[in-house]
């Protein structure tokens, strides 16, 4: 019904309103996207791969994906907890809990970087325990994985939690009746309900986790070839004036970005289409 | 009677559920926070005062939330456009500029700061046009608004499109036939009715902007007391090894934005006071 | 298989839903809860079903066949429940959704691929839906998903079989023809079964026997013509059809129609609309003395309306040959005389009287 073209805009007004909603598209969003490309292949095809194929940026994009590959199934798992938990049962306390579980949207980057920093940092608390058996967890990937887990915390379950309240219990509550088990329940009927909702929350989740760069480079340490992530390695190279190869990582974060919004219309499209 | 938590439900694995979201919770954010909290504590309560009442601290402060705020605003302006374009304009592509209207939330903030520096730096493509009529953005408190109206955008565009898509017509064509004109209308009937969603959209803009840092820290320059940005001052706190500093402008950073949040919200509050409940 | 019912109470915050319902549910019959919302009776089958569990440390028990279920969690309990709206498996298709109470058995007790598909195809038969199995909920009527969530139901094979509101969804027309199917269903499976209702003209249409709720409490058990012609209770009688309410007390053993009284003394006469005469003169027992305000002769029934002594408003059904033979007019002063009625007194319970 959206989408419906409304009869009171005329044609004068839909042109002049076109044409403003157009340039502001254009000029903040489609301009800087274009300049990463331009700047990524200013010195052609080849400069780019090699750029791309550098040591130091080919280890920035193993860290990248490792980092992703862990994070994004502990949010899962927890995503799915929480909102089952929070979205089937009532209990004393649930909308303090809904609460804490956005809290991470609500905390800068660079503070949610520094709370680790505080935790197990050389001059932290756990700092001195940590150097003496020689357990590094900031400068190092698990503080990588740690601030990362942290800014990304709230995403799968942000999207499960009202999907899953609107749906209700009774199908669950139906599968029981018919002699199905907890698990059987949740696989079979709870799960397919959802799996549009979730791959959604993946799809942000996964765009976060590899795109982090505030919370991430307090942590990190900036070690090259070691602890620095893709956005990391983007900035290293930019403040060296190395642009042409800040903006070839760029461009496949670029891509990143661009794949994902491919995704997520894909996956609105779809469940949207299923629910109707 | 038993005193229960819980309303009873066949439904189960309750306190497996709970268990491992209050556990995570606490391990990934509930511990960490409070090690904030206790570590700017250490200074006292005139030492916190003081290392906010330096200077830097407060031009900092200042510099973060005058761009913030006007961001936001001149983001309710263009996002509202944009919003009624994807709502009710008609325009051939109309669902790829839906779909790209998203970019800044997917573009990695690294990659937004280093594209806005190019496109505004002096030589820059947008930035030597702007020049010309006298006007310089990167490097400068501009440039901060600039970053902030990028990365706020999107949120108000996603919070008016969908309230303005559930817009009533026959509230409109109401008002028109009791005489009122377009103009009229707009203002005195459209706009009021989708007041809540353009103040949440400005919230949420407001709010990402004061603490963002990948798509400022780039176009921003960093002067102190002039383009520093709090999020900055954080960093440069902790690499002078200033942990308990670093804390204390992170606790101020952290309660202002709230405290700002929750004034909005209870304005909201006020604004939907006819909605009941 | 019966059902026993024993001092169940049940509790939502501090709002009684229940308040120790004692009931029998005999083998092999079709009943049902009626009463208004807010009456107990779904959170009863809920409680039946196992979907709700009732008070603690009332001595509550639920019995099927004179064994204790209570503690039986729902999936274990094997009752087949149709649910109000349905909770089809919007991912399913309608065959999917009658087979997953057999798929989702043990590996031991689960039946063969084969065996399955032909007892969803015998449900299909009988629910007259086999042409439609592959298709998804959202593809359906909604008399179609009413049926396709029945079938699922009776997979299983369920000891007693429960409905909560099984029409309430439906329009007006879909609702009588599948009354009907039911109650044919019913003759045919005779699985013990028990439904909800607000609608009093589908419980007495559809059940073999009628429990009146109101309030959390059991207002009357009966078959449904015990029901309609001898209501136990004020409520009851009020709620299985329109009255008329006159207000008066009882003096020297006969009530008289004064004027509403809220001492041990008053009581009132409840009448139907077409269980009143209007007459010209007053008769030997109860004659209320009326003035005819409006006449409806549309419709197949005339509808006379009156005011009353208190300036009440008075209804009158009478069939159209009995108003031909003494047709009255607006301001016309009249007596109307009950052919049937019933007295209550103040404590709700009925009152035997000698007109």
């Amino acid at each position: 019904m959206n989408n419906l073209p409304s009869k009171d805009v005329g044609a004068l007004e839909n042109l002049l309103l076109s044409g403003a909603a157009l340039s502001i598209i254009g000029l903040l969003i489609v301009l800087p996207l274009g300049v990463v490309l331009k700047e990524a292949f200013a010195g052609g095809l080849k400069l780019w791969l090699e750029s791309v194929g550098d040591p130091d940026a080919r280890s920035a994009i193993k860290l990248t994906l490792a980092v992703t590959a862990v994070v994004v199934p502990l949010n899962v798992v927890f995503g799915v907890a929480a909102a089952w938990a929070l979205s089937k049962f009532r209990f004393k306390g649930r909308s303090l809990l809904l609460s804490l579980v956005d809290l991470p949207f609500a905390v800068s980057p660079v503070i949610a970087g520094l709370i680790f920093i505080l935790l197990f940092g050389r001059h932290g608390w756990m700092g001195t325990w940590l150097t003496d058996h020689h357990i590094r967890i900031v400068f190092a990937v698990p503080g990588i994985i740690l601030a990362t887990l942290f800014v990304t915390f709230p995403f799968v379950a942000r999207e499960l939690i009202p999907l899953m309240t609107e749906q209700g219990s009774e199908e669950e509550q139906a599968a029981l009746s018919l002699g199905a088990t907890g698990w059987q329940t949740f696989l079979k009927v709870t799960l397919p309900n959802i799996k549009w909702g979730l791959l959604y929350g993946i799809i942000l989740c996964n765009a976060r986790a590899m795109g982090e760069f505030g919370a991430v480079s307090v942590v990190s340490g900036h070690i090259r070839g070691e602890t620095n992530t893709l956005p990391l390695q983007v900035e290293v190279l930019y403040n060296e004036y190395s642009f042409t190869a800040s903006f070839a990582c760029a461009s496949l974060l670029a891509g990143l970005a661009i794949v994902t919004l491919i995704l997520k219309t894909f996956v609105e499209l779809k469940s949207g289409r299923d629910a109707a | 009677m038993k005193l229960s938590l819980k309303e009873k439900s066949v439904l189960p694995g309750f306190g497996l559920s709970l268990g491992y979201t209050v556990l995570a919770l606490s391990l990934i954010v509930l511990i960490p926070l409070s090690a904030l909290v206790l570590r700017s504590s250490e200074l006292g309560l005139a030492g916190f005062i003081d290392t906010l009442r330096h200077p830097r601290v407060l031009a900092s402060f200042q510099i973060t939330f005058l761009s913030a705020f006007k961001a936001a605003l001149i983001n309710v302006v263009l996002g509202v456009t944009v919003a009624w374009f994807l709502v009710r304009g008609r325009f051939p592509l109309k669902r790829l500029a839906d779909a790209l209207v998203d970019l800044p939330f997917a573009l990695p903030t690294a990659v937004s700061g280093i594209a806005l520096t190019t496109l505004f730096a002096p030589n820059g493509m947008l930035g030597s046009a702007l020049g010309k009529l006298g006007i310089k953005v990167a490097f400068t408190p501009t440039g901060i608004m600039v970053a902030m109206i990028f990365i706020g955008l999107p949120f108000v565009i996603r919070s008016v499109q969908p309230a303005l898509a559930d817009l009533n017509k026959e509230l409109e064509e109401a008002s028109r036939s009791l005489g009122a004109s377009r103009f009229q209308t707009l203002l005195r009937v459209v706009l009021p009715l989708l007041s809540p969603a353009i103040l949440s959209g400005f919230t949420l803009a407001f709010s990402r902007a004061l603490g963002e840092y990948g798509s400022v820290v780039f176009i921003a320059g960093n002067m102190p007391m002039k383009t520093e940005i709090a999020s900055l001052l954080i960093i440069t706190k902790l690499e002078q090894f200033d942990y308990a500093g670093a804390a204390a402008v992170a606790v101020a950073l952290l309660s202002l934005s709230l405290l700002a949040i929750l004034l909005i919200n209870l304005l909201q509050a006020r604004t939907t006071r006819y909605l009941g409940n | 298989m019966s059902i026993t019912i024993q001092k169940i109470s049940k509790t939502f915050g501090s709002f009684q839903a229940l308040n120790d319902v004692t009931l029998e549910v005999p083998s092999g019959g079709l009943t049902a809860l009626l009463g208004p919302s807010g009456s107990g009776k779904t959170t009863l089958l809920r409680i039946v079903a196992g979907l709700e569990a009732a008070d603690e440390g009332t001595g509550g028990q639920i019995l099927f066949d004179g064994v204790p279920v209570t503690d039986d969690p729902v999936n274990r309990r094997q009752v087949g429940f149709v649910f109000q709206h349905y909770a089809l498996f919007r991912h399913m298709t309608v065959f999917e959704n009658i087979a997953f109470g057999l798929n989702v058995k043990p590996r031991g007790e689960r039946l063969s691929r084969d065996e399955i598909k032909g007892r969803v195809f015998e449900l299909l038969k009988l629910i007259q839906l086999e042409q439609l199995a592959q298709r998804y909920p959202s593809q359906l009527s909604g008399g179609q998903r009413q049926r396709v969530a029945l079938a699922r139901a009776l997979a299983i094979q369920p000891k007693v079989l429960l409905l909560d509101e099984p029409f309430g969804a439906l329009d007006a027309q879909v609702r009588s023809e599948l009354r009907r199917w039911l109650r044919h269903l019913h003759d045919t499976i005779h699985v013990t079964s028990i439904f909800v209702t607000h609608d009093q003209e589908e419980a007495l249409e559809v059940a073999d026997s009628i429990v009146v709720m109101n309030k959390g409490g059991i207002e009357q058990v009966g078959a449904p013509n015990e029901v309609f012609q001898n209501p136990a209770t004020e409520f009851v009688m009020k709620f299985l059809g329109d009255v008329n309410v006159f207000h008066g007390r009882i003096h020297n053993d006969t009530p008289i129609f004064t004027g509403e009284l809220k001492d041990e003394n008053g009581v009132r006469l409840l009448v139907r609309p077409h269980d009143l005469t209007v007459q010209l003169y007053p008769g030997a027992g109860i004659s209320l003395p009326a003035q005819v305000y409006r006449v409806l002769t549309a419709g197949p029934l005339v509808k006379i309306e009156l005011l009353n002594s208190q300036n009440n408003l008075v209804q009158v059904h009478i069939p159209h040959a009995e108003y031909q033979s003494m047709p009255v007019k607006p301001d016309q002063r009249v007596y109307l005389v009950p052919k049937e009625s019933r007295l209550y007194g103040n404590d709700n319970a009925r009152i035997e009287y000698v007109i």
